[in-house]
């Protein structure tokens, strides 16, 4: 059936603020989504309560709702449509993960849909409700012959216990109705079994655990379909876990293509899952559905139906370059496949089954650092917070890239000197996997422990556990020759295994600028791949590319050729974590588009497959590789651009500004030398001195007897951090010498060889910040937001308002007048965030910074002006301030609220601090200061205060 | 094992590659063919219609869950000449599994090669189309394995059914119980092909590729499956005879892959070679009667001629392919006989056109 005529306006419902279990995959579907309908000429209107995202911005939809995603909303919004004569014709709830499922379910429920007269497209209600129901849906599996677990569903505590009695243990709690299978777990033992009754009872709203035999260490797989309003279905990808079952998928290693499964067995997985998708119901979209297949007889059962688009569903489509959402999206108003071409390919249809000749591996990332106390384990509770994505010509590439990718001061899979060598705390992870058990099987292998005993403990497929093995085989063969002797063949050979030239240089006991001056010497080419779809068998149109030393080298293909035009690199922010997430993926995109109409060719940088700026539509082009000196510095040698963009992608992307700078490369906008006069506090405090802005008194020190030392003259309390991070990470307020002490010992042990801030802490104080953008010349302060919460919580996990509610005029001025100062002093080029402590009618400056901060998303949504547009084009010189005619939205406030996953640690302090927890937020906009959400966080500010 | 041994990969127009040995040591020639299936590396290899072909396989890692014998082979050896791949897996697991791939190779005297830049190898095959190739593990000298690759025979004019065909005949399924006999003609059959038709009630006399049409009617079958297999159908007319014998006959007829394209010679529409054929377990096909799509398992060179088929009077395209629009199904309107281009049995391959076993059964049903 070609496009339904009828449907002239769509909503779209959004995932609201970030949570674990619900990141900007979402983002990059509803964005893909949008833009697939506004292509058919469709209007599209966006609910979505978070202001850090690319699908609620203007140029994405023609009507964007910075709403609660809430039922009065959405009757809000379709009432306003229907006044203005322009009413929404149909909803669109597969592209907001589980939230907007379930909201698109309550209004349903409350008839809300039918009294507008609007349609629900892309789902079918009874789909939803079987999957999302654990004996509905093992029942209608039942029902369509395919294999489940035995198990089933209590409603009391005495049911739970009746049933594991029946099918025995080891055994899982499943609670009904909870996201990221929170207050689910395996029970070994039948003493712990009540526990997790009862926990499990407590967390299903609807008081349901289902009660399942356990197949941990069988094979996990995904696969991800397609199908039409004509019945027509595609597999886009199967994916395959290198955890076994046991560990949530979303916090497992995830293969793709599946590595290990025979055709015989795919195809079989194939039809069950076609079978599934049929049988739960009929609708238009995306699917993903998770096998497990028992490794001794290839039995295969399935576990879990998501009748919507996943983050499983992102990385498929940047895994195989086939975009899920936007074709979905298309199915949605009744195109079926067969009407549709191939976007990448531009030339084939969309329907078929895309084919790969790479291997991607996706790592998760996890952020148990921030929260103290947690529960490390890794099980049917995702607790992981971002991912990154590697792609290789071979698995053992992949791999490296991904652990590149990853930010966690590693330079891969192991040779960089911080492998564990304790074979009793080797044994443990290997046998209770947290986020260091993929680490720790490497070191396994290193100190010599046996294949047998390593597959035992960890039950993953031996070919996987080869792979790693294989590489450790490899070290040693490098580590028998030194840098001047080792053979072409076999430094090639590393490079093919993903070997940073870093973890090279480790094994040979050199630096990292020796082997890359050795494999320029030997001719050892990086070259760059396309992902096409289709296994190179159609030319591809789509310029999306992917590092490998897997070539020729003789006559080494290169398909990511240099056009003439001058170009800019934007490096992205990589995988997200607390402190870093979507909203330096907004600034990126931002930043991309704006270099596009100042008329650069664009390339972007990144390697996490959630996310818009991987779009492979966002950017001219796009390179899939880790933000990782080495491959960034390869593409720069490659594309030879005018220069790089590091204010946009967060800390990762700003740390490389030293060495881009050393290395000669212009760094588009603020220059190096500004940037690190920011994270300088000495320089930098000398230059408010000279500027007589007032600061809190600070010292810097590297040892905890310095520290003391500098207490007595600074006193108490202090606030403690390490130089250079983001998120107030390691930050703590301490009140007396053993506390700081005690701190200063625990930052020196995670962060060696780093400076240690110590600053007076202004208790009881005020914060502000203020967001500007300058060309140098002349600055223009964007917005200026009051935290509710007083000084010592952090600005991310602070509730604050757009323009401040409670300062003075004269403070404000004074916030604007120094920001201003400030931009001009440093020479800033782009944007500038300013934190400011009040405190006595004192305006105290805490810190600057010269990037994209976390608040610019909010104040262009808010203000509804595109200011990361403008910065980068002030950046890159196209533009002067005076060029702008700024005019700001400034209607009542906008109040930033944070959001946090707190939920997935229940054994977590939840008290908040100077170190970020927040793993989202949200909008809510006020008209007044009496508004009663307003009140209730204002109230709570007492609370903080009187401490 | 560890691959030591390095392995010369040399093309008719002279491009090299370099890689490292597999399988067993020696020299191979063949027409290089590329496969971009991530699974089914066994059934490939087993195919007879790639009866002396190189295949290159496209998926990154190949060998990882070994092989096994007997149930995940389509013929009773390996009919491949050579395999080309990117990573090479000696490493294998799989519970059910016999061996590695590396000791299947070595015991069915297959050459091979990895490390090589597959997609490279491909890229270059799109543009200049098929031709000869050659590995070596004993010639790494490129202008002495040149000679050696001019030694062999081009595919085109080329008939191979006879050599890859039974060369007695044998039954399938069980007499007893079944409702129909069908004659198979093996131009090159894939065991799977059999088993879809054993299970849906025919029994199956399976002919030599040369039977005369009168020795087949001795045998008095209600249907006749013209098999797949390799080579030139131009240069089958023996075949194409014995086909056009059938279809007159007025018994049921369903021919698969090559068997489609000697339906079509029967029916006066020629056959082309292709620029680089089909190979894959990706297709898209519509089928034009039911307006339903299918991904198909594809394996072949040559095509039937779309102006002749779409004006001929008696036939009628039933199939085509959506990515480049071939003929990819034909019926004959005034008998009941009708073809795919594609391998509904798939093995290795998606399972959505089986039902054409089932169309086959209810023609037979019918008649």
């Amino acid at each position: 059936m070609p496009k339904n005529p009828n449907i002239k306006s769509i909503l779209i419902i959004g995932s609201g603020p970030i949570v674990i279990g619900q990141a900007c995959e979402f983002d990059y579907a509803g964005s893909q989504a949008a833009r697939s309908l506004r292509e058919e000429g469709i209007k599209v209107s966006l609910i979505n309560s978070n202001p850090a995202t690319i699908m609620t911005d203007p140029i994405n939809a023609d009507h964007v709702y910075l709403l609660p995603l809430e039922k009065k909303y959405i009757t809000q919004i379709l009432k306003e449509h229907q006044d203005a004569g322009t009413p929404i014709d149909a909803v669109l709830p597969t592209m907001g993960g589980q939230t907007a499922l379930n909201l698109a379910m309550d209004c349903e429920k409350a008839g809300i849909w039918k009294k507008y007269g609007v349609e629900l497209i892309g789902v079918d209600i009874r789909a939803i409700e079987t999957t999302e129901d654990r004996e509905a849906f093992r029942l209608k599996m039942l029902e369509l012959g395919a294999g489940v677990c035995q198990g089933r569903i209590a409603r009391s505590f005495l049911e739970g216990k009746e049933i594991a009695q029946e099918i025995g243990f080891p055994l899982v709690i499943r609670p009904s109705y909870t996201l990221g299978g929170t207050g689910g777990g395996f029970v070994d033992k039948p003493e712990d079994f009540d526990r997790a009754l009862t926990n499990g009872l407590h967390a299903s709203p609807t008081h349901e655990v289902l009660v399942e035999q356990s197949v941990m260490g069988w094979k996990e797989y995904e696969l991800e379909l397609l199908r039409d309003g004509n019945g027509n279905f595609i597999i886009i990808c199967s994916i395959e876990n290198f955890d076994p079952m046991g560990v949530h998928t979303g916090d497992s290693i995830t293969v793709a293509p599946a590595m290990t499964l025979p055709d015989t067995t795919y195809q079989k997985m194939r039809d069950l899952a076609i079978r599934c998708m049929a049988g739960i119901g009929s609708f238009a979209g995306g699917c993903n559905i998770q096998f497990s297949v028992n490794p001794e007889t290839d039995d295969i059962i399935v576990i879990e139906i998501n009748p919507r688009v996943s983050r499983s569903s992102a990385l498929a489509s940047k895994a195989t370059g086939y975009p899920i959402a936007k074709i979905a999206a298309k199915m949605a108003i009744g195109y079926n496949l067969d009407e549709l071409t191939n976007p990448i390919t531009g030339t084939t249809s969309a329907f078929f089954e895309p084919s790969i000749d790479y291997v991607i591996v996706k790592v998760p990332r996890w952020n148990f650092d921030k929260f103290q106390g947690a529960d490390r384990s890794l099980g049917l509770q995702m607790k992981s917070v971002g991912e990154a994505m590697g792609i290789g010509r071979n698995f053992q590439e992949a791999l490296q890239k991904a652990c590149q990718s990853l930010e966690i001061r590693r330079n891969g899979l192991g040779a960089d000197g911080r492998e564990l060598r304790d074979q009793e705390k080797i044994k443990h992870s290997l046998a209770h996997p947290s986020w260091d058990r993929l680490f720790h099987i490497y070191d396994a292998f290193k100190i010599g422990l046996s294949f047998k005993s390593i597959q035992k403990l960890t039950k993953i497929d031996s070919w996987f556990l080869r792979q790693i093995e294989e590489l450790i085989e490899t070290e040693h063969e490098v580590q028998k020759y030194e840098l001047d002797d080792i053979p072409k063949a076999l430094l090639l050979k590393a490079k093919q295994k993903g070997y940073a030239d870093r973890q090279i240089a480790h094994l040979l006991g050199v630096k990292e600028s020796k082997v890359y001056a050795k494999r320029k010497e030997l001719g050892i080419k990086r070259v760059y791949k396309c992902v096409d779809t289709c296994a190179a068998e159609f030319a591809a149109a789509t310029p999306y590319y992917y590092s490998t030393f897997n070539t020729s080298q003789e006559d080494p293909d290169n398909e990511s050729v240099v056009s003439d035009k001058k170009k800019v690199v934007v490096l992205g922010s990589g995988p997200n974590r607390i402190g870093q997430g979507i909203e330096f993926d907004y600034s990126c995109v931002h930043g991309v588009l704006a270099a596009k109409e100042a008329g650069y060719e664009t390339i972007m940088i990144n390697c996490n497959p959630e996310t818009v700026s991987t779009d492979p539509d966002i950017s001219d082009k796009l390179y899939f590789e880790p933000v990782f000196w080495e491959h960034v510095f390869d593409i720069i040698e490659h594309e030879k651009p005018e220069g790089v963009i590091v204010q946009l992608g967060g800390q990762t992307a700003l740390k490389m500004a030293e060495k881009l700078d050393k290395y000669g490369i212009k760094i588009i906008g603020t220059s190096y030398q500004a940037l690190d006069l920011a994270e300088d506090r000495g320089r930098f405090s000398k230059l408010l001195q000279e500027m007589d802005i007032p600061y809190p008194k600070f010292g810097t020190v590297r040892t905890s007897d310095a520290a003391v030392e500098l207490s007595r003259s600074l006193g108490f309390p202090l606030l403690v951090r390490p130089s250079y991070v983001l998120g107030g990470q390691s930050m703590k307020i301490v009140i007396n010498e053993q506390e700081l002490e005690q701190h200063v010992v625990k930052i020196l042990h995670d962060i060696p060889d780093n400076n240690i801030l110590l600053d007076h802490f202004l208790e009881g104080a005020i914060e502000a910040e203020a967001d500007a953008i300058s060309d140098g010349e002349d600055a223009y302060i964007i917005g200026v937001m009051e935290h509710i919460e007083p000084a010592g919580i952090h600005s991310g996990d602070s509730h604050a308002t757009l323009p401040p509610f409670d300062l003075s005029e004269e403070i404000i001025a004074t916030i604007e007048e120094y920001s201003k100062r400030i931009a001009l002093a440093m020479g800033v080029k782009g944007l500038l965030n300013v934190q400011f402590a009040i405190k006595d009618g004192v305006v105290y400056v805490i810190e600057a910074n010269p990037r994209a901060s976390r608040t610019v998303p909010f104040i262009c949504k808010a203000y509804q002006e595109p200011y990361v547009n403008y910065a980068t084009k002030l950046m890159l010189g196209d533009k002067k301030i005076s060029d702008f005619n700024f005019q700001p939205v400034k209607k009542g406030w906008a109040i930033k609220i944070p959001v946090f996953s707190f939920n997935k640690f229940p054994n977590v302090n939840k008290e908040l601090g100077p170190e970020m927890k927040s793993t989202g937020e949200g909008i809510f906009f006020i008209d007044d200061l009496q508004d009663e959400f307003f009140l209730k966080v204002y109230g709570e500010r007492n609370m903080y205060m009187s401490r | 094992m560890k691959q030591t041994q390095e392995a010369l990969l040399l093309l008719e127009d002279g491009t090299a590659y370099r890689g490292l040995a597999l399988g067993k040591r020696g020299t191979a020639g063949g027409e290089i063919c590329f496969n971009t299936g991530m699974t089914g590396y066994q059934e490939i290899y087993t195919d007879p219609s790639y009866y002396g072909q190189i295949v290159v396989n496209t998926t990154s890692h190949i060998g990882n869950y070994g092989v096994q014998l007997d149930t995940e082979e389509e013929s009773s050896n390996v009919k491949i000449k050579g395999m080309v791949c990117n990573t090479f897996s000696d490493d294998y697991s799989r519970h059910t599994a016999d061996f590695s791939l590396q000791e299947y190779f070595e015991r069915s005297n297959i050459v091979g090669i990895s490390n090589v830049d597959t997609r490279q190898l491909v890229r270059h095959v799109r543009e200049k189309g098929v031709m000869n190739a050659i590995i070596s593990s004993e010639i790494l000298d490129e202008n002495q394995l040149m000679e050696e690759l001019k030694k062999v025979p081009s595919m085109a004019g080329l008939e191979l059914s006879s050599v890859v065909s039974t060369t007695e005949p044998y039954f399938m399924g069980e007499e007893a119980g079944s409702r129909w006999r069908v004659a198979v003609m093996d131009y090159g059959i894939k065991k799977s092909i059999l088993k879809n038709l054993t299970e849906r009630g025919c029994y199956c006399k399976v002919f030599p590729a040369q039977t005369p049409f009168e020795e087949v009617m001795e045998w008095q079958p209600d249907g006749f499956f013209i098999s797949n297999g390799p080579g030139d159908p131009a240069a089958m007319m023996y075949a194409v005879e014995t086909v056009r014998e059938m279809v007159e006959s007025g018994k049921p007829l369903f021919g698969i892959c090559l068997g489609h394209q000697l339906l079509a010679e029967a029916s006066g529409i020629s056959t082309y070679k292709m620029h680089h054929g089909h190979r894959g377990l990706n297709h898209p096909v519509k089928n034009l009667i039911t307006g339903l799509c299918e991904i198909t398992s594809q394996n072949h060179g040559f095509s039937v001629n779309a102006d002749e088929t779409t004006n001929h009077p008696n036939v009628e395209v039933t199939h085509i392919n959506l990515n480049d629009k071939t003929v990819a199904g034909i019926r004959r309107k005034d008998h009941p006989a009708f073809s795919v281009q594609y391998h509904p049995e798939a093995s290795p391959g998606p399972h959505d056109s089986h039902y054409l076993f089932d169309e086959f059964a209810q023609m037979l049903e019918k008649a």
